[in-house]
């Protein structure tokens, strides 16, 4: 008997994983679809395990997508964020890592502002750790739900081309997707002005440019990064308007792409900023089924890691 | 309290005497008094054996952080002067980045008095160039100076406001001393945490471009040149830096500049490579192979005056946070002299002699104070170094009350063998 493709415990960044991996979870998620379709939308597959959600940073979408996974695998779950968690900003990770541990969570989903939190206390816990989002380092569940609706909307992702434009410097979904889209054989190109383009961007492992039109020419795949508008203050780019006008997706600008190019969008969209409403809206846009993925994705990491850290026999790696 | 002894058969290394070669070396009274071969001494002088050991003027580490006062518990006067004797240090110069800051004589008066209880290797009090270190009002150069600074600098933090500047270079031209500039054009460094390069890209992180370094040191030079004041750059970091200070040498300007160890042996890939482990933190952060490639340059080719640790001390605790919520800085009292060493000397960079200047003869000058040299007259301040001495470095030995180093379990040839302070052995491992 050959080993099982699947053997993580954790789940902390893209970089990790190999391309069977990724195409494991992906063909593992296809099964978690159909929950959402049946009248009673759970299945007792996580029953008697506990999921910890961590949320140090504020997160809406990705925190719900998950406890809604969580939910339907039949996991009990418990939520943390900042604001109602004594886990505050000071506490050492070794402390954080001793009082997870002592409620005995099989896993525990982590956002954290600062690059490799989740990374750290999965080193020093034993229970399973997923990384939400750990700054603008790695989003995995993201890239993993953008490959699975590309490949279910496009049949493949091998040989598509696929632009990312936005706010390269800043977001951990570039990252993620660069990492997860690259592995299964995609010819990713980023874009952004130059102020949001980090120091050597061609070491993000994708072609770069600087023109929204260049980037979307001929593309499979347009993925719009959402404006952060804070970023305004900090002059990396002069005004909404301004972006728009350069870097915004536009029905006409579309055009470039490829017939039956897909566009998708992380969200929450800012709407007339680096999309407009009839990009969004239009016939293109897979950006709600992004989110209706995302949570078949979630299921399938929540229920392949479970079985890694607590299987039948009951060993931990 | 000074001490007499005889220190014979080791090798004697002492550029400021041209001098590498068998020797006795001869301190009465905490002066050396005499150097050559088969010396004659009083009968009852007591003798150090220092064969197979190279015998070299006392290291002296221009920029360290002792923490006492306000944070004894990351470190102390007489723990780090305990740290500073083990790694082979004679004497040590202490940022006022204390709590109270040192920016009153009462204060390098305290420091001092704490030095001398302890016992270890000297201390240096550097004083503050701005009261509070707030980049406001000037310290009082002079009492500080007659109280027994040696230097002023607001480490840490630096000099940022044009003006005061430009007032501080020129005041301090009363007083000879040197005013040591942590370089850092704080907008330009923001939020980051360390270089801005490929990979800080690729981990998220937000970066410290070089030119925040560069371009507060172009500014200062500018200043430099219109007030003809001494300048030395602290923990330089940039290739770009190393040139504006190469130029600024050239037109004859009086300005110095120090790297620290780390600087010269480690990148940012060695953070990426550590997974952002905070014992790989500090300000400036550790650059790109091209800067530690042209560092290393500047050290080979005389551009570079000094190399000091930065030694900056972090409890356990602290370091025990994220890389970004974790304070900048590491140890380097009881490592320095055997990654230079080791990497260094042993690598064929630089000799031995070369070494020397950068870690005794070199801070003494800037400093202003005695030793780096083995002179006749010249204070009996030795350091003793075993080129064989096989070290692997264990953060769990430290003297120093930190432990946070990127080197733990490196293994390096070569260390210090004794320690010598006033003709008195004060570390002998």
């Amino acid at each position: 008997m050959s080993e099982p493709v699947w053997q993580r415990g954790d789940l902390l960044g893209v970089a990790e994983l190999s391309r069977a991996e990724i195409l494991h979870l992906l063909d593992t998620a296809e099964s978690f679809v159909e929950v959402a379709a049946r009248p009673i939308k759970k299945v007792p597959t996580l029953r008697g395990k506990t999921v910890i959600n961590l949320f140090f940073e504020p997160s809406t979408r990705t925190s719900s997508s998950f406890e809604i996974a969580e939910k339907r695998l039949s996991a009990d779950n418990i939520n943390f964020s900042t604001s109602s968690s004594s886990l505050s900003k000071g506490e050492t990770l070794l402390d954080t890592a001793r009082n997870l541990e002592a409620m005995a969570p099989d896993l525990v989903v982590i956002r954290h502002a600062h690059p490799r939190v989740p990374h750290a206390l999965a080193e020093r816990l034993a229970s399973g750790v997923i990384n939400a989002g750990d700054g603008a380092h790695e989003h995995p569940t993201q890239a993993l739900l953008d490959a699975f609706t590309i490949r279910r909307r496009k049949g493949r992702v091998e040989g598509l081309k696929v632009a990312i434009v936005g706010d390269i410097a800043h977001s951990r979904v570039v990252r993620s997707n660069v990492l997860c889209l690259t592995k299964l054989g995609a010819d990713v190109t980023v874009a952004g002005p130059r102020p949001m383009m980090p120091e050597e961007p061609e070491s993000l492992g994708a072609r770069v440019v600087y023109s929204l039109d260049e980037a979307i020419e001929g593309a499979d795949v347009v993925m719009m990064l959402r404006v952060q508008l804070e970023r305004q203050a900090r002059a990396a780019f002069p005004s909404e308007r301004e972006y728009f006008e350069f870097f915004g997706l536009t029905a006409e600008r579309l055009h470039r792409a490829n017939d039956g190019a897909i566009v998708m969008h992380p969200g929450p969209i800012n709407r007339g900023i680096e999309i407009a409403s009839d990009v969004a809206d239009g016939p293109w846009s897979v950006i709600l089924e992004q989110v209706a993925n995302g949570v078949a994705v979630r299921m399938a990491v929540l229920y392949l890691l479970a079985g890694t850290k607590s299987g039948e026999d009951g060993a931990t790696p | 309290m000074s001490g007499s002894l005889v220190i014979r058969g080791g090798r004697v290394v002492d550029p400021t005497q041209g001098l590498d070669g068998p020797a006795d070396v001869l301190i009465e009274d905490g002066r050396v008094t005499a150097r050559g071969p088969g010396l004659a001494a009083p009968g009852n002088m007591p003798e150090l054996d220092a064969g197979g050991l190279v015998v070299v003027p006392g290291l002296i580490d221009m920029h360290v952080h002792l923490r006492e006062p306000g944070q004894e518990y990351k470190e102390t006067i007489e723990t780090g002067a305990r740290a500073a004797a083990a790694g082979g240090f004679v004497a040590v110069a202490c940022m006022p980045n204390t709590d109270p800051v040192n920016d009153d004589p009462s204060l390098t008066e305290f420091m001092l008095k704490q030095a001398e209880r302890a016992g270890w290797a000297r201390v240096y009090p550097i004083s503050a160039v701005s009261r509070g270190l707030l980049g406001r009002e000037l310290t009082e150069f002079g009492a500080q100076r007659r109280a027994g600074a040696v230097a002023i600098s607001d480490d840490g933090r630096p000099v940022w406001s044009a003006a005061l500047m430009r007032q501080a270079l020129r005041y301090a031209r009363h007083f000879d001393l040197p005013l040591i500039q942590h370089a850092e054009e704080l907008e330009l460094s923001g939020d980051g945490v360390m270089h801005e390069g490929r990979f800080s890209t690729r981990l998220g992180v937000e970066g410290i471009p070089g030119a925040a370094d560069d371009v507060m040191v172009s500014r200062d030079l500018l200043l430099v040149a219109d007030t003809g004041g001494r300048y030395h750059l602290a923990h330089m970091s940039t290739a770009r830096s190393l040139d504006l200070i190469r130029a600024a040498k050239a037109d004859g300007h009086r300005v110095t500049c120090e790297v620290s160890a780390h600087h010269l042996l480690l990148t940012d890939e060695d953070v990426f490579d550590s997974g952002l482990d905070p014992d790989f933190k500090m300000h400036p952060p550790l650059r790109s192979a091209a800067d530690r490639d042209a560092l290393v340059e500047g050290l080979a080719d005389g551009s570079i005056d000094a190399i000091a640790s930065d030694h900056a001390p972090h409890h356990p605790d602290e370091k025990e946070l994220d890389f970004v919520a974790s304070p900048n800085g590491i140890v380097g009292l009881e490592t320095t002299l055997s990654l230079c060493l080791d990497r260094l000397v042993g690598r064929g960079v630089i000799d031995l002699a070369r070494l020397v200047e950068l870690l005794s003869t070199a801070p003494a000058r800037i400093l202003g104070v005695t030793g780096g040299s083995l002179a006749p007259g010249s204070p009996g301040n030795v350091t003793l170094i075993d080129l064989e001495r096989e070290v692997e470095v264990d953060p769990a030995t430290f003297r120093s009350r930190s432990r946070n180093t990127p080197f733990a379990g490196w293994k390096l040839r070569g260390g210090p063998a004794g320690t010598i302070v006033g003709g008195r052995v004060i570390d002998l491992p």
